[in-house]
Parts: structure tokens; C-alpha cells; sequence
């Protein structure tokens, strides 16, 4: 159990996180978990878990009914989340159940955070939650908005797709904080056999415009690929492969999560 | 009264751009692409030619004498049914299957629900030699397996989709996927005013010709405007299509008539804008229905095509500003009226059509005998006289 930890310093575990990764030449271990999967405890004992393994980021999905850009595993253990009774209320519980000195970032789409109110960003600091990544809100879609997410108490994390001419990734590198979440490719989540032959180009692209540290997610299932990402960028994240193991049992999940620490740690 | 939406993608506060970013060039090349073409002499007579030697536009305006004498006005059907694919969902299909091929996308991806913007969409590239991959819902495909038949026929891939209600709104959201994982070279041909910008306007722009024709048939005939013109709304695309023309005519009413399936007042209805509450789905921001938590709550129709929790940003702002009147029809009713229509006109309308055509019938007394009263045949319905047919024996 952490906390007496100031409120603003839990808004600033995301920043400082990747700050003092980047100073000991470190890379970053970004865990994406769907709240509420495959239940309320476990997800509590996963946050644990995965933090005690060696994330260095956890983001927490927020499950929602229509979730456009994640594929077959993320749709499925939010659709059982939400069977499960999970909220965006009961999300921000298991944040502040779980208690974690890992930064958490709050993985959500648009509407839900629209029906809970103004007060969502407050709420969800105090639940212990660092920053903010909404999957449906690109860069100048929707400025007023996103003054509300940016302006307020949580890193707002932005992303990049491999189809983001160069102008428009320095936009989206000016607007975001803690890090830049890099999609390496086109497509929705979900675990691939190979990384894009492009990537490294992309990753170059975005690294000329953009002085936040980059992490990369989607398609990223072994801790081989892990490592060969953890060459080219800040951080890896996965999501997916973690869901698939956390469906089957939480000690799998953290099983998993270690051997992707040691094939950073070994990079 | 403005509306355009070319700017800013917005109708008031309503519509955006609420995607992944991978999809943000896509759509900001559509933008591109679509404003060139429509200004380009040549792609316009392209377009016009295949309306009218392949669509067989324009659609007539028919009489409509016993049906007028039931609701107490004359009211006169714009015939989409009579289109080539038997509704209107060919017009945008067609148009945005050639600026697809201008693009240089040969692969099409849309969704459907009924199955109308399927066919249109599978026949558009048949006629112009492109791929074209369909989400359909399982439920729909069951609800609609005569234009399954017809897809497959003209040598379109039919996807069935089993998430979430599997019905229209997570074919869209397949139809999504899709094209997030291959905006490099396909063409997503969403089939209504919805999703993000520029669908709605473009959807608009090219459905507008409905209320075009119409607006001159009608003067022609009558020599004055509608008093009203009314519509069936799912996603709202025959609707804006036959009221745009109308938009600036103050004194014609524009009436929307949405899904009340089972009753307003219980969960299993379509009517977005009467029970919804403005969020965000599929990349705009609309009256929607939702629970507290901001979850899509599921739609429920007797007819495939009005069965979406969204509607369409025009018309959630027409209906904030006031412009435009929305009301319900339940599935009995609807169901009445589409033997009914089928009687008094031998015109057998789209179920879509039928919730149109059944609130007309309850409003005797709202018009005078001679009042011009338009109604936007949307589709015909052929493809739901089995289903109808099942539920006729099961309700005896």
C-alpha cells in the first residue's frame, strides 16, 4: 500500500517514470490490462501482480460496449467485463484498490468519459490514476474537449498511427504528455507473428519532431518482439497477449509480464 | 440557416471526428477527394449519366388517391423504391463506388443492416469492377436472407458478424476495423448521414438529390410546396435526402418518424432522438441511446434498417434548432400499415418505410383534403415480405 502520496505527485508518477527511465537507459514496460477482466478481484490481483513483475506503466481499459479500434481479445474481455457489471466508477475502484506505485494510465473511449461527468479527471486522480489515453479522440478533433482532458490533473497521453504525415506527428508531439503512444501498424489490437518492416522508418519520423519519449503498441506478443521494439523505442507496450493470459489465469498474466521484463532488461 | 458542415464537420455541436488516429488521413484524403470530385465537370456527368441510364432516375412522384382519402391530405410518393436496387441507398452507393475508383481504391468495405446499402453497394461494384467485402449482423442475415442471396449473387463477400447485438450497429463497427487495418487501399462506403466527417455531408450531398427532384415534381404538379414532407429516420439518410431541399422553405414541416418498436416507454425501441441522449458512437457526436455510464444501449426494430442507437449529427442539430419535427411509430403499427399500403396503392413498402406511412394514417386532421403532403418511399418491400409473413402466422 503506497499513499500519503500528495495528489499532484500521483499525476506526476507518469512523467517522472519515463523520465528516470530514460536518464538510466532504461526502456519502459507499458502493461495494458481491461478493468473488470476476467472479474473485479482478479483485476485487482493483476494490477498487483503485473506491478510486482516489473511494469513499468500499467494502463487500465476503461471496457466499453463499441470499442472500433481494439480487435477480437480486447472486445471480448470488455464485453465480459461489462457482463461483469464493470464501470468507468468501478474502474477507478480497482485503481485505488490496487494501490500500486506503478503509474496507471486510464485507457478509455470517449463516451464513457463524456457520461461521467466534469469532474471524471478529479475523480480519477484521487483514485490514484496518472494519466490519460482516449482512443477516439485524435489531435484537433475536438479542441474544447480536449483542453478539458489536457488542462486538467492527468498526463493526457496522445497517439501516433503509421499514417500520420511527419507535420501532424509534431502537432500531436506538442499536445501530449508523459509519452507518445506509437501504433506500429495499421489495423486494430491484437497479437501478430512479426513486427512492420516500416517501423524503424516511422520511429525515426516521429523521433525527429517529438522530444517525449515514444512507445510502441499493437501487434506486440513475445518477448521477442519485445526486445527487438525496446531497440527502437522508449518503451513497449502490450495488450492483447496480456488479456489472452490473463483469460486463462492471473499467474499466467504475471508469468508472462516477467519474461517481457527480461527480454528488456536483456535488450 | 447554415448546415454545410465543409469547414468544420460540425452541424452546430453535433458530427467530428471521433476515430483513431490511423483513420484521421483517411478521412482528411475522403475530404479531399470527395470537394474535387463534385466540383469536376466530368466525374458530375459520369455520375449524372449512371442515375439516370442505370439508377433510373429521375424516380417518379406518384399519386397516392386512396391512401390520401385515409389520411386526409393529398399525398404524393417520391418512388426511391423504384430505383434500381429497389431503394434509395444506390444513389450514395453509386456515387461514392466512382469516387472510390477516382481514388484509386479498388476495394470496397461497407455495412449494412437491411440489406438495402449492401446490395447497392455489392451492385455499384459489380458495375465498376471493384471488390466489395459486406459486415452484415447474424441476426440481420437472418431477419434479411433474401439480399444475402442477392450480395453473394453479384459477387460480393458477405462477412456476418456475431458481436454485440449483431445487428447494424456492430456491422459498423466491423466495418471499422476493417478499414483502420486497410484505409491504404479501400474504401469504406458508410450507407447513411452517420460517422465522422465528411460522411454525413457527403452522404447528404449525394442523397439530396431526392429532395431536389421532388421539390420540382411537386411544383410542377401542384404549383406550390408540400405542406409537409415526412420520412422514416434510422441513421436518417432518405430523410435528410428528401428534407434538404426543403431546409430553407420555412414554411414546409419536416418530419422525421423514428423506431418505436415494442413503445417509447419501454428499452426496445430505435428512437434516438426522442429517448437518446447526446455521446459519441462510430466517430460523431449524436442524440444516441445510452445508460448512465455512457454504454450503447442496444436498438431494437421489427425493421433491420431503422434498428441503430445513432442517428445521424444533422439531425440532432435539426432538432435542437427546430427545424425539423421527430416522432415515433411502433412495430404493430408499422406492420398495419405495410399490408395496408400494399392494398390502397398496390405499392408494397420498405417495414422502414411502413413507420412513415403509419404515423401519416394517425394524423387525420392535421392537413386539409387538398394539402400537398410529400412521403419519401424510401424502399420497397419485397425483401421483408417473408419475415412479415412469419410474424403474420405467428400472431394468428
Amino acid at each position: 500500500m503506497i499513499n500519503p502520496t500528495a495528489p499532484q505527485a500521483i499525476a506526476a508518477l507518469l512523467t517522472d517514470r519515463m523520465l528516470e527511465l530514460r536518464a538510466s537507459r532504461r526502456r519502459a514496460l507499458v502493461c495494458y490490462v481491461t478493468a473488470g477482466h476476467p472479474d473485479r478481484a482478479a483485476s485487482i490481483a493483476l494490477v498487483q501482480g503485473i506491478a510486482d513483475a516489473g511494469a513499468d506503466v500499467i494502463e487500465l481499459g476503461v471496457p466499453f460496449s463499441d470499442p472500433v479500434a481494439d480487435g477480437p481479445v480486447i472486445q471480448a474481455s470488455s464485453q465480459r467485463a461489462l457482463d461483469g457489471g464493470m464501470t468507468l466508477d468501478r474502474t477507478l475502484e480497482i485503481a485505488a484498490a490496487a494501490a500500486v506505485r506503478v503509474p496507471l494510465v486510464l485507457f478509455s473511449y470517449l463516451n464513457p468519459l463524456l457520461a461521467s461527468g466534469a469532474d471524471v479527471l478529479i475523480r480519477s486522480r484521487d483514485a490514484g490514476i496518472s494519466g490519460i489515453l482516449v482512443t477516439d479522440l485524435p489531435v484537433g478533433a475536438d479542441p474544447e474537449r480536449e483542453q478539458w482532458i489536457g488542462g486538467g490533473p492527468l498526463a493526457f497521453v496522445r497517439l501516433v498511427a503509421p499514417t500520420t504525415p511527419v507535420e501532424r506527428m509534431a502537432a500531436i508531439a506538442s499536445h501530449g504528455s508523459g509519452f507518445v503512444y506509437l501504433i506500429s501498424r495499421l489495423g486494430v489490437t491484437g497479437a501478430r507473428d512479426d513486427l512492420p518492416v516500416d517501423l524503424p522508418a516511422t520511429v525515426a519520423r516521429l523521433r525527429g519532431v517529438c522530444s517525449l519519449p515514444i512507445c510502441v503498441g499493437f501487434g506486440v506478443s513475445t518477448p521477442t518482439q519485445a526486445r527487438a521494439v525496446a531497440h527502437l523505442a522508449d518503451g513497449v507496450v502490450v495488450g492483447s497477449a496480456l488479456v489472452q493470459a490473463a483469460e486463462r489465469s492471473v499467474d499466467e498474466a504475471v508469468a508472462f509480464v516477467r519474461s517481457l521484463r527480461a527480454a528488456l532488461d536483456g535488450a | 440557416m447554415t448546415g454545410h458542415a465543409s469547414e468544420t464537420g460540425r452541424f452546430g455541436v453535433y458530427g467530428g471526428q471521433y476515430v483513431p488516429e490511423t483513420l484521421i488521413p483517411a478521412l482528411d484524403e475522403l475530404t479531399a477527394a470527395f470537394d474535387a470530385a463534385v466540383k469536376d465537370s466530368a466525374f458530375m456527368d459520369t455520375l449524372n449519366g449512371m442515375l439516370s441510364t442505370y439508377v433510373g432516375r429521375p424516380s417518379p412522384l406518384s399519386e397516392a388517391p386512396r391512401l390520401s382519402e385515409r389520411v386526409g391530405a393529398r399525398v404524393l410518393l417520391k418512388r426511391e423504391d423504384l430505383n434500381h436496387t429497389g431503394a434509395h441507398k444506390i444513389n450514395n452507393a453509386l456515387a461514392q463506388a466512382l469516387l472510390a475508383q477516382r481514388m484509386g481504391k479498388r476495394r470496397i468495405i461497407a455495412e449494412t443492416g437491411a440489406g438495402q446499402h449492401g446490395v447497392a453497394t455489392a451492385t455499384a461494384c459489380a458495375r465498376l469492377g471493384l471488390d466489395c467485402v459486406v459486415y452484415m449482423g447474424e441476426e440481420d442475415m437472418r431477419r434479411q436472407e433474401l439480399n444475402v442471396f442477392r450480395m453473394r449473387l453479384m459477387g460480393a463477400e458477405v462477412i456476418p458478424v456475431t458481436s454485440g447485438t449483431r445487428t447494424l450497429k456492430d456491422a459498423t463497427s466491423e466495418a471499422i476495423r476493417d478499414w483502420v487495418g486497410s484505409c491504404d487501399h479501400s474504401h469504406y462506403i458508410i450507407g447513411s448521414v452517420v460517422g465522422p466527417a465528411p460522411y454525413p455531408r457527403m452522404v447528404r450531398d449525394l442523397q439530396s438529390i431526392i429532395g431536389r427532384e421532388a421539390r420540382a415534381q411537386v411544383l410542377e404538379r401542384v404549383g406550390r410546396l408540400p405542406r409537409s414532407v415526412v420520412a422514416c429516420i434510422g441513421g436518417g439518410s432518405n430523410a435528410i435526402g428528401i428534407f434538404h431541399a426543403f431546409v430553407a422553405d420555412a414554411d414546409v414541416q419536416l418530419i422525421g418518424v423514428e423506431a418505436a418498436g415494442k413503445g417509447l416507454d419501454t428499452e426496445e425501441h430505435s428512437a434516438s432522438l426522442l429517448r437518446g441522449k447526446p455521446g459519441v458512437l462510430h466517430g460523431t457526436l449524436s442524440y444516441l441511446l445510452q445508460d448512465e455510464q455512457g454504454q450503447v444501449h442496444p436498438a431494437h426494430s421489427v425493421s433491420a434498417g431503422l434498428d441503430y442507437p445513432g442517428v445521424g449529427p444533422e439531425h440532432a442539430w435539426l432538432k435542437d434548432s427546430g427545424r425539423a419535427e421527430y416522432v415515433a411509430c411502433t412495430d404493430a403499427d408499422a406492420l398495419a400499415a405495410f399490408g395496408l399500403m400494399g392494398r390502397l396503392e398496390g405499392v408494397i413498402p420498405a417495414l422502414e418505410t411502413a413507420h412513415a406511412v403509419a404515423w401519416m394514417l394517425a394524423q387525420r386532421g392535421r392537413w386539409t383534403a387538398d394539402e400537398p403532403v410529400l412521403l419519401c418511399v424510401s424502399g420497397r418491400g419485397d425483401k421483408d415480405v417473408a419475415q412479415v409473413a412469419k410474424t403474420e402466422a405467428l400472431n394468428q
